[in-house]
């Protein structure tokens, strides 16, 4: 016996894949595991699509609104007031007043401009086009995110795909029922109010009970941070999300970061008297029944604009601007696809392809024995290994196993004997050549070298661009794919090289062909 | 136990005439029964819905039809066994668009009354989602015919690599061919066995293409054929025994994993069978048939190995001064 790098690096490679292994293999509590896919666990993926010109189409309605607003409080006839799609178009009657109009209107953020005599068409420039769109996406996957929260399901996924699509991966649904009321809850608008605090009695509020609450008119709400906190605020609110055009971090003077929102011609109006009734007072920022923030009120906010500050930091006063512009659904969201997996499905799948895993492993390794002997004892000591290693290595990436993951892993073990062959047969064609033990190995290994790296190099660009261009599944298979051809090559070049080397004292004594290699010397 | 053990050369090259009659015809086949039958499309790619409903017994599969038909969305919808008779999938060429409320849910209330089943599977592909994907699907099988085209040319000659490709497209060519026959949906996982085959063939080729490649270097015979013959001949008890372990344990993929598996499973079978013979039969004689010269090679090599030779003495009469 004696020790080379080889064999320290197999073992090495050996002990980091028992050890990471472990935790997948024996579902352990702590550590990192492998996730099991939809497939193989039952539950719901969907891909949304999100009706981004919705998007624009309500931003140019509501920039019509508040001309047809402005136009009345300042008694200017405007005629043909319309709107298509991209664009406003009116004709300002009174050519006197259409300086007045211009003022109003460079006032709008994100709009171009342009005169025919006094005929005005307003459009969108393609920058707010593009920034409308992505808000709109933006505010899908957030009102998303939130109406899972609350329904209780671990980690539900929802994230952005591509552009404009929305990932929604829901593990541990459990009937066509539940799954349903997923859908229905994802599908609604989500809500959100701005409330008045009922300063008055807010001091009592964690003595109340709902009902007592209710006596005065007012809710109890809890602060969406922490949950302990509550606010006592008027149950009709002072205005809902649907009257929201816009909500942006901006910042004041001092450079911390604010909340600049923008309201509809209704909307402002009936914000300019609140406020300014209110003035010192406590306005609650209400989504979903949670209290994002209830800043005090500090002047009149008119002209349906204001700024919301608290003492938030850049990316808190993000969300809360993503939360804000997620009063309803700016663009509704439509179902591009879905796959639902029942879990009785799920666990059939498991069960036949761990089968035919367990199977196919049998097989090769009693081949390799009968076959090759000593030399397929080695080369099964190498396979167990590859295992180990993939799994490993899946399970420090927190990768997901899925079905075709699975088939991954399967072929993986077909094909991981393959360099253990061709080294076997190259050893075992110098044997027959006359070649000493010791020089029959070393030669081998060098001979065999080059196929192992050429063959397993295509194989692996293969699997690459599988992995670049598949979706979900077929990534699982690429991934699978990839690290076991990665392991079978350290495990079959180095790994057996290096038992090899350590048995070699006693080898190279014996002149039992037979029994190291199956073959008659 | 020794299967294998080298004598002499078989003559592979001698038979390889009838084998590339073998090969296209195959070949114009596969083509044919793509041209009438076409490939079935699953729902991954041509957008639809599938179904699957399990019931306690067997399914009964007249009364779903009679239950389905009430409802124009089910119009063209087909039912079939899967993998037992409590088992049925309900295919549909339709897609909604509902988040709230989709066919499955509509297909669920409509089946109320036929008996106790469960619905384990619903999957709606809508149309666009399709087309993206199999544009993609395309994409990245061209992407890998590029990427290892360029690959095997670096590491061997140009002629290896069109070789091997065309022993690619062989392959590709009669597994979809089979696919088509066998009236196969395709979806996701035939494109990911299609995919794997590539790999799994390459190997096979570079693994026979390697050793002629040392039959040359190392060869003093100018005779490529000869040399085509015994290289293969050596490679012949890995060549067998490697398709053999992998053909077994699909052949276990395909009995044991599941009727979702199956036809990822049935188009690698097909392939792992056409892949190994294509390495020897299509690849090889093409090199031959390519006019791949050996003397010239020889001659390269040795102009390569003079000019190796010429930098070597160049550098050590620069380091020891002399420049």
């Amino acid at each position: 016996m004696k020790l080379n790098y080889r064999i320290v690096i197999f073992a090495l490679a050996i002990v980091f894949g028992i050890v990471f292994s472990l935790p997948s293999l024996l579902q352990t509590q702590s550590g990192k595991k492998i996730t099991l896919g939809l497939d193989l666990q039952g539950g719901l993926h969907m891909l949304l699509g999100v009706k981004t010109e919705e998007a624009t189409k309500s931003r140019i309605k509501s920039i019509a609104a508040s001309i047809k607003h402005f136009a009345e409080r300042n008694d200017i006839l405007i005629d043909g007031l319309s709107f298509d799609s991209k664009s406003v178009t009116f004709e300002v009657l009174d050519s006197d007043e259409i300086k007045n109009f211009d003022d109003f209107l460079s006032k709008l953020e994100g709009v171009k401009v342009t005169h025919k005599g006094s005929v005005i068409t307003l459009s969108l420039t393609p920058k707010e086009i593009e920034k409308t769109k992505q808000q709109a996406v933006s505010q899908a996957i957030e009102t998303i995110r939130n109406r899972l929260d609350q329904f209780g399901l671990s980690e539900p996924v929802v994230a952005r795909q591509g552009k404009d699509k929305i990932l929604v991966e829901l593990a541990g649904i459990k009937t066509p029922q539940e799954e349903q009321r997923a859908r229905e809850l994802i599908s609604r608008a989500a809500k959100l109010e701005m409330m008045a605090v009922d300063e008055a009695r807010n001091a009592r509020v964690y003595n109340m009970s709902d009902a007592d609450a209710a006596a005065y008119g007012d809710v109890i709400l809890e602060d969406v941070k922490n949950p302990k906190i509550k606010y006592l605020v008027h149950e009709i609110p002072i205005l809902d999300g649907g009257m929201l055009t816009g909500a942006n971090v901006g910042f004041d003077q001092n450079n911390r970061p604010v909340i600049n929102f923008k309201l509809n011609a209704e909307g402002a109006d009936i914000f300019g008297d609140f406020t300014g009734k209110n003035v010192g007072k406590r306005l609650a920022v209400v989504l979903d029944g949670k209290v994002y923030s209830a800043p005090n009120i500090n002047e009149r906010i008119g002209g349906g604009s204001g700024q919301i500050s608290g003492n938030y930091t850049v990316l808190e006063a993000k969300d809360l601007a993503i939360a804000l512009r997620s009063g309803a659904l700016l663009a509704p969201i439509y179902m591009m696809e879905k796959r639902s997996v029942g879990p009785s499905l799920g666990a059939d799948s498991i069960k036949a392809s761990m089968i035919a895993l367990i199977g196919g492993f049998i097989l090769v390794i009693v081949f390799m024995m009968v076959y090759y002997r000593m030399a397929g004892v080695i080369a099964n000591i190498a396979l167990i290994a590859n295992l180990l290693i993939l799994l490993a290595v899946m399970s420090l990436f927190g990768a997901t196993l899925t079905l075709p993951g699975m088939a991954g892993i399967v072929l993986t073990v077909g094909m991981a004997v393959d360099a253990n062959v061709i080294i076997t047969e190259r050893i075992r064609e110098l044997i027959y050549e006359g070649k000493s033990m010791h020089k029959a190995i070393e030669e081998g290994y060098a001979n065999a070298m080059t196929a192992i790296l050429d063959a397993n190099i295509t194989t692996l660009i293969a699997s690459v661009v599988l992995y670049v261009y598949g979706t979900g599944a077929i990534k699982g298979f690429a991934i699978t794919m990839s690290i076991g051809i990665l392991a079978s090559m350290l495990t079959a070049i180095l790994g057996t090289h290096g038992i090899y080397q350590m048995l070699e004292p006693k080898m190279g004594k014996s002149k039992n062909y037979r029994f190291w290699f199956g073959i008659k010397g | 136990m020794e299967f294998f053990k080298y004598k002499q050369p078989i003559d592979f090259m001698g038979k390889s005439k009838i084998a590339m009659a073998v090969s296209i015809i195959l070949i114009l086949a596969s083509y044919a029964i793509l041209a009438t039958k076409g490939l079935n499309y699953g729902i991954d790619f041509a957008g639809g819905t599938i179904v699957q409903v399990k019931y306690d017994t067997k399914a009964p599969i007249k009364a779903m039809r009679e239950k389905l038909q009430a409802d124009k969305l089910f119009d063209g919808a087909s039912i079939s066994e899967f993998g037992s008779p409590d088992e049925v999938v309900i295919r549909m060429k339709t897609s909604s668009a509902s988040v709230a409320k989709d066919i499955g849910d509509v297909a669920r209330a409509a089946l109320q009354g036929t008996g106790n089943f469960t619905i384990r599977r619903v999957d709606i592909v809508g149309p666009k989602v399709g087309s993206e994907l199999k544009e993609k699907g395309l994409m990245a099988l061209f992407l890998s015919i590029a990427a290892i085209l360029v690959y095997v040319a670096f590491r061997f000659e140009w002629r290896f690599a069109v070789a091997s490709i065309a022993a690619l497209v062989h392959d590709v060519s009669i597994a979809m061919g089979a696919v088509a026959l066998f009236q196969i949906d395709v979806n996701l996982d035939v494109l990911a066995a299609i995919l794997t085959l590539l790999g799994y063939s390459l190997n096979d080729t570079i693994i026979v293409f390697d050793r002629i490649r040392e039959g040359i270097t190392k060869s003093k015979k100018a005779n490529l054929t000869e040399i085509i013959n015994e290289s293969i001949t050596r490679t012949l008890a890995r060549t067998t025994l490697t398709s053999l372990t992998t053909f077994f344990v699909v052949f276990t993929l395909f009995m044991f994993g599941g009727e979702i598996i199956h036809a990822f499973a049935f188009t690698l079978l097909v392939g792992i069978i056409v892949g190994t013979y294509s390495s020897i039969f299509v690849a090889s004689p093409l090199l031959i048939l390519f006019g791949f010269d050996v003397k010239n090679y020889h001659a390269k090599l040795a102009e390569k190995a003079k000019r190796e030779a010429e930098k070597n003495r160049m550098r050590e009469q620069f380091e020891s001064g002399v420049m």
